[in-house]
């Protein structure tokens, strides 16, 4: 019985938060642009790591179907196959380098309404951006797991997340330049930062974020197969109609709250997210 | 046992570097029967099927009774040495420049007489010997006379090295050094005598603890390679093409799929990126640098060596897109050994059966050990040959094939069903 | 069924196209040019030559069919012999039947050849099927390589020391030194013979004929024609030919005379001791040797002692290879064996341009030729008397 209510009362508040967060979201941009034409000002940052064929793609087990790396194959460069023109074929997975990930990514998400990239409301590629600086603690361990009561003091600091808003966290992790520390794997899997279940859900249920941004491979923990649910990001994000963004870099330039994040996925009929260029604007000067 | 390590001296930089010269590689069609044998090691000549009689040099028809059913046997090369010569002046620019050779009328126990290349060994005519069949540089088949008893060391005849691509003494690329036929391919050439062995790493982030010990090798170093990056192959041949005297392809991808499975077009087009077009991509950044050097003394660039797999040959449905890729990494390769003979430099493919790896987990022995793979693709290097089949499921499969292709192709169907 | 005899078969006109190291011309300049000179000996017009036999391994693409129009002859018989130097004595068994039948009445049989600078390396390249096999990819030393072989197995087998084969090669240059057309001008000494440059062990450089240009040629005609013509000739007594000989034999030691010999002197009415001259095929002198020996002038395995015994110039007591040979006097390819039937010619009709050999009036001449693979496959000789 109990279980039930909780059903419906979940679903309701779904629908009416989602109906909410498009209203918010284009208010919180009307509200951006006026403060980008008063300000003085106005910093862009690149969040965005460069697509290379050295950039580290996502592990899976081997018999696992995998994502491609990214490659580069030149088609001419000013020869004998075209004369004037360089240009390259590209090829890489939906999941490769610095990349969004839309709600029709998870099985959780699978049978939301416009729920693949090309469907996406374009409002949503504009927004807010909250930064919790997780560094000291991820340098420290390496399966750091970000939880409410972390949240709740960075709130208690910077002020209540709102609703619409990116929430990305900040661990440093694109520092590591060499990819085997980046993906940090060891025969027990993965080794990286991310948020425990109860603080996803604690995001969506009662924030109402836009999403969840990570500087890791996976907006998961690396050792969330293990967690209950497993990869409770993924599951619970992408369940509720929310996106994720991975492979972030210069967080630490950014402020906690104030910097308005472009995220806008190339428009692939049914996908499932992509690479992408990730900037913010940060209109007032921010020093850290 | 060989002699003293060979010590690679080092090149005076300011000489120039010889181009490589060939043998005479004009042979008749029928000669060319001696070449398949000699290619996978082993000496055969034409028996005439009706009287029996042995045919040198190969022919039509039988130079005893005229039958045309003469056929390809092995032969266990028992001979005498009858008479002898050594050449101190030569028509050709490749024996000009490797003068003096050592030559010799061999008469068969069986009747036929051949010219031969004599081993240093071989004591003054007349005297008994064994007739081997080995490949010249030029990729054709050439006869030996090495002595009767025991194993003639190829390499240790400074002339007939030049037949051999032995390993000792020169620098070696395994392309992929962290499967465990990658590990057992470096072990091996390192106690073989290589002098340095890159050992070809993709993905450094995927740690195999067996591999980290390779580094324990003091010729061997672990170098950044992933064959369906073409930047990769670039920088790398960049770094150490100049050096590289043998090329051994042990880059693999095999999954386990029939056409129909599920996963099988993604899991296929990481098969060929990898079996197909990382040999392509390997061909064509270091194929020119090993044919540079095909003539630079006695660490010259002389071999590209690729594990192919029986599958190769005929489609092994249960795993069919793997037998596809390889059996496009095999017609590549013969592209790439035409190109690579004109310099004289050969290539060795090696068709194992199933591999005593997690791939093959579901195979049925007998299963080869990746230290036996390992062990052949060396002893093709220090001898002279360029088709293997190691282990009884590779020569079961090349029996059934060389017997009725067709009727092989019906036996590994009914596998799958 | 016996062999008929060459009666009324003469031999006339001997002529030779000085010898050059190497020409830029083509074979067919030196075989036009043994044509002409033919017909000038003869003083015959060009049609009255109806009969035409050819030697030469650089007439390719060209055989004797190409040189017909090349050099507009109309002719009712036509042979092309590659036979290399066993050529010439298997001409004149062709040509003299021809003119003993009616089939022709006056045969020009030539041999020659071109010499570029790379004419040896090519040829020995595409020699024979055999050679390209099983020879050439083992050291690509051509004729010197096989000839090694033969030369090293004789010299094991019956006691050969390379002073023998020496002795011969001396006698033979003192021959050419009166010979105003042999390419080697200067005496050779033993000495010079023994420390000459390595080739292939045994063989060292003189023990190896020079190739070049040049070009041989004779007419065979029947007595009546020669006798109508004014012309000087040689009596064919007669003629052997025998191809791939003994092949079982492990290594050569004998060639096709051993097996013809005696119906050669039965023909002839003759013995070996009545011949005063022989002009043996000399590629290599080892040569020389099997050819004393299977054509009857001593045993098998007697050739060192015979060599030891006897002196071999033109005032000698075996006088061999009179106008120097092919190691003396160059060998023109083809031409090879045509030079000994051309010399013999000459002595027997007082016409030697060198050397005389007192007397002369049985000559025999011999050729061998055509290393297949291992061995020369193509032997023949022909015993010619004074008229």
């Amino acid at each position: 019985m109990k279980a039930a209510k909780k059903k419906r009362t979940k679903k309701a508040a779904t629908k009416k938060v989602r109906k909410t967060a498009i209203q918010t979201a284009n208010d919180h941009l009307r509200g951006w642009l006026q403060s980008l034409a008063a300000s003085p000002r106005l910093r862009l940052v690149d969040l965005t790591q460069t697509l290379s064929p050295d950039f580290p793609p996502i592990v899976l087990p081997p018999e696992m179907g995998q994502c491609r790396p990214f490659r580069m194959e030149a088609i001419s460069r000013y020869d004998e196959s075209g004369p004037a023109w360089y240009w390259n074929n590209l090829s890489f997975g939906e999941h490769t380098g610095t990349h969004f990930d839309a709600p029709i990514h998870w099985i959780s998400g699978r049978d939301l309404p416009n729920n693949s990239v090309d469907t996406l409301p374009l409002a949503h590629f504009i927004a807010p951006a909250c930064v919790i600086d997780c560094s000291p603690q991820a340098r420290a361990d390496a399966d750091f797991l970000l939880t409410i009561d972390h949240v709740q003091a960075w709130e208690r600091r910077h002020g209540r997340i709102a609703a619409g808003s990116w929430l990305l966290m900040r661990t440093d992790w694109s520092k590591r330049s060499d990819p085997v520390a980046y993906q940090n794997l060891d025969e027990t899997g993965q080794h990286t930062p991310g948020p425990d279940p109860d603080c996803v859900r604690f995001l969506v249920s009662e924030r109402d974020v836009l999403g969840f941004g990570t500087e890791t491979i996976g907006t998961d923990a690396g050792q969330a197969a293990h967690f209950k649910p497993p990869y409770p990001c993924h599951y619970y994000m992408h369940g509720a109609g929310k996106y994720g963004l991975q492979c972030l870099c210069n967080l630490d330039l950014l402020p906690p709250t104030g910097a308005l994040v472009v995220a806008a996925p190339l428009k692939i009929r049914e996908g499932s997210g992509g690479p992408l260029r990730v900037f913010a604007l940060v209109p007032a000067p921010h020093r850290g | 046992m060989a002699k003293a390590p060979m010590h690679a001296r080092r090149k005076n930089p300011i000489l120039r570097t010889p181009l490589p010269t060939l043998p005479p590689h004009a042979r008749s069609r029928v000669a060319l029967g001696l070449t398949a044998a000699a290619a996978r090691g082993a000496l055969e000549l034409q028996v005439c099927r009706d009287c029996r009689a042995v045919q040198y040099p190969p022919r039509e028809v039988c130079r005893a009774c005229l039958s045309s059913r003469l056929i390809w046997r092995p032969h266990n090369g028992e001979a005498e040495l009858a008479a002898e010569t050594v050449l101190h002046a030569a028509q050709d620019l490749y024996f000009r420049e490797r003068l003096p050779w050592r030559i010799g009328i061999v008469r068969l126990d069986g009747d036929a007489n051949m010219v031969v290349y004599v081993h240093d060994s071989v004591g003054s005519a007349p005297c008994r010997v064994r007739v081997e069949a080995a490949l010249d540089r030029a990729g054709e088949a050439v006869l030996l006379a090495v002595p009767p008893d025991g194993n003639a060391d190829l390499s240790a005849d400074p002339k007939l090295r030049e037949m051999t691509c032995d390993p000792r003494g020169r620098k070696i690329l395994v392309t992929d050094g962290k499967t465990a036929v990658g590990q057992a391919v470096v072990r091996a050439l390192a106690t073989a005598g290589a002098e340095m062995i890159w050992a070809g790493e993709a993905e450094p982030w995927k740690k195999i603890a067996e591999a980290a010990t390779l580094r324990d090798l003091p010729q061997v170093m672990m170098v950044p390679l992933d064959v369906t990056d073409s930047h990769s192959v670039h920088e790398l041949a960049g770094e150490i093409g100049a050096k590289v005297d043998i090329l051994v392809n042990t880059a693999d991808c095999h999954r386990t799929l029939t056409i129909g499975a599920g996963g099988a077009l993604n899991a296929a087009q990481l098969e060929m990126d990898i079996n197909y077009f990382g040999l392509l991509r390997l061909a064509k950044e270091f194929a020119p640098f090993l044919k540079a050097r095909a003539a630079d003394g006695p660490a010259s660039a002389v071999a590209w060596v690729n594990v192919l797999s029986i599958f190769a040959l005929s489609n092994y449905p249960p795993h069919g897109t793997y037998s596809a890729s390889k059996a496009a990494a095999l017609s590549l390769s013969q592209a790439l050994r035409a190109d690579l003979y004109t310099a004289g430099v050969r290539l060795i493919n090696l068709f194992p059966g199933p591999v005593d790896d997690d791939w093959d987990q579901l195979e049925l022995p007998p299963k080869l050990s990746p230290g036996a793979l390992a062990a052949a693709l060396v002893v093709a290097l220090q001898g002279s040959m360029e088709d293997v089949y190691p282990g009884e499921v590779a020569q079961d499969w090349l029996e059934r094939h060389g017997d009725n292709a067709k009727a092989l192709e019906r036996e590994l169907s009914e596998g799958s069903q | 069924m016996a062999p008929s005899g060459y009666a009324d078969v003469v031999l006339a006109a001997p002529v030779t196209v000085p010898y050059v190291r190497y020409s830029i011309r083509g074979a067919h300049w030196f075989l036009g040019r043994a044509l002409a000179q033919l017909l000038a000996a003869a003083k015959i017009p060009k049609d009255r030559i109806d009969g035409l036999a050819v030697a030469s391994f650089t007439l390719a693409p060209d055989t004797a069919v190409g040189l017909t129009q090349h050099l507009g002859l109309t002719l009712r018989w036509l042979e092309n012999v590659p036979m290399g130097g066993a050529s010439a004595v298997v001409s004149i068994r062709r040509a003299a039947r021809a003119v003993q039948n009616g089939d022709a009445e006056i045969v020009a049989c030539i041999g020659g050849d071109t010499n570029h600078t790379d004419s040896f390396r090519r040829n020995t390249a595409t020699f024979s099927q055999f050679s390209q096999d099983a020879v050439y990819p083992y050291g690509s030393g051509g004729p010197n390589t096989s000839f090694a072989l033969l030369t090293s197995y004789y010299m094991r087998s019956y006691g050969a020391r390379r002073e023998d084969f020496g002795k011969l090669c001396v006698a033979q240059r003192n021959n050419a030194l009166k010979n105003p057309l042999a390419l080697f001008k200067k005496p050779l000494t033993l000495d010079q013979y023994l420390n000459a440059r390595s080739i292939a062990d045994p063989l060292r450089l003189f023990d190896c004929v020079m190739p070049c240009a040049g070009a041989e040629g004779f007419l065979v005609m029947r007595e009546s024609t020669a006798r109508d013509l004014g012309m000087p000739c040689a009596r064919l007594l007669a003629a052997i030919e025998r191809h791939n000989a003994f092949p079982d034999d492990p290594v050569q030691f004998r060639g096709g005379w051993a097996m013809d010999r005696d119906e050669l002197f039965a023909q002839a009415a003759l013995k070996p001791g009545d011949i005063d001259f022989v002009e043996v095929y000399d590629d290599y002198p080892v040569i020389n040797v099997l050819q004393f020996e299977d054509l009857g002038f001593c045993g098998k395995g007697e050739g060192p002692a015979f060599i030891r015994t006897n002196s071999f110039e033109v005032g000698g007591t075996f006088p061999c290879n009179t106008s120097g040979g092919q190691l003396s006097v160059g060998q023109a390819g083809a031409a090879g064996g045509h030079l000994g039937v051309v010399e013999a010619i000459r002595q027997l009709t007082g016409q030697a341009l060198g050397a005389r050999v007192a007397k002369a009036r049985y000559g025999l001449v011999s050729g061998f030729g055509m290393i297949n693979y291992d061995r020369g496959i193509c032997s023949g000789a022909v015993v010619l008397a004074a008229d």
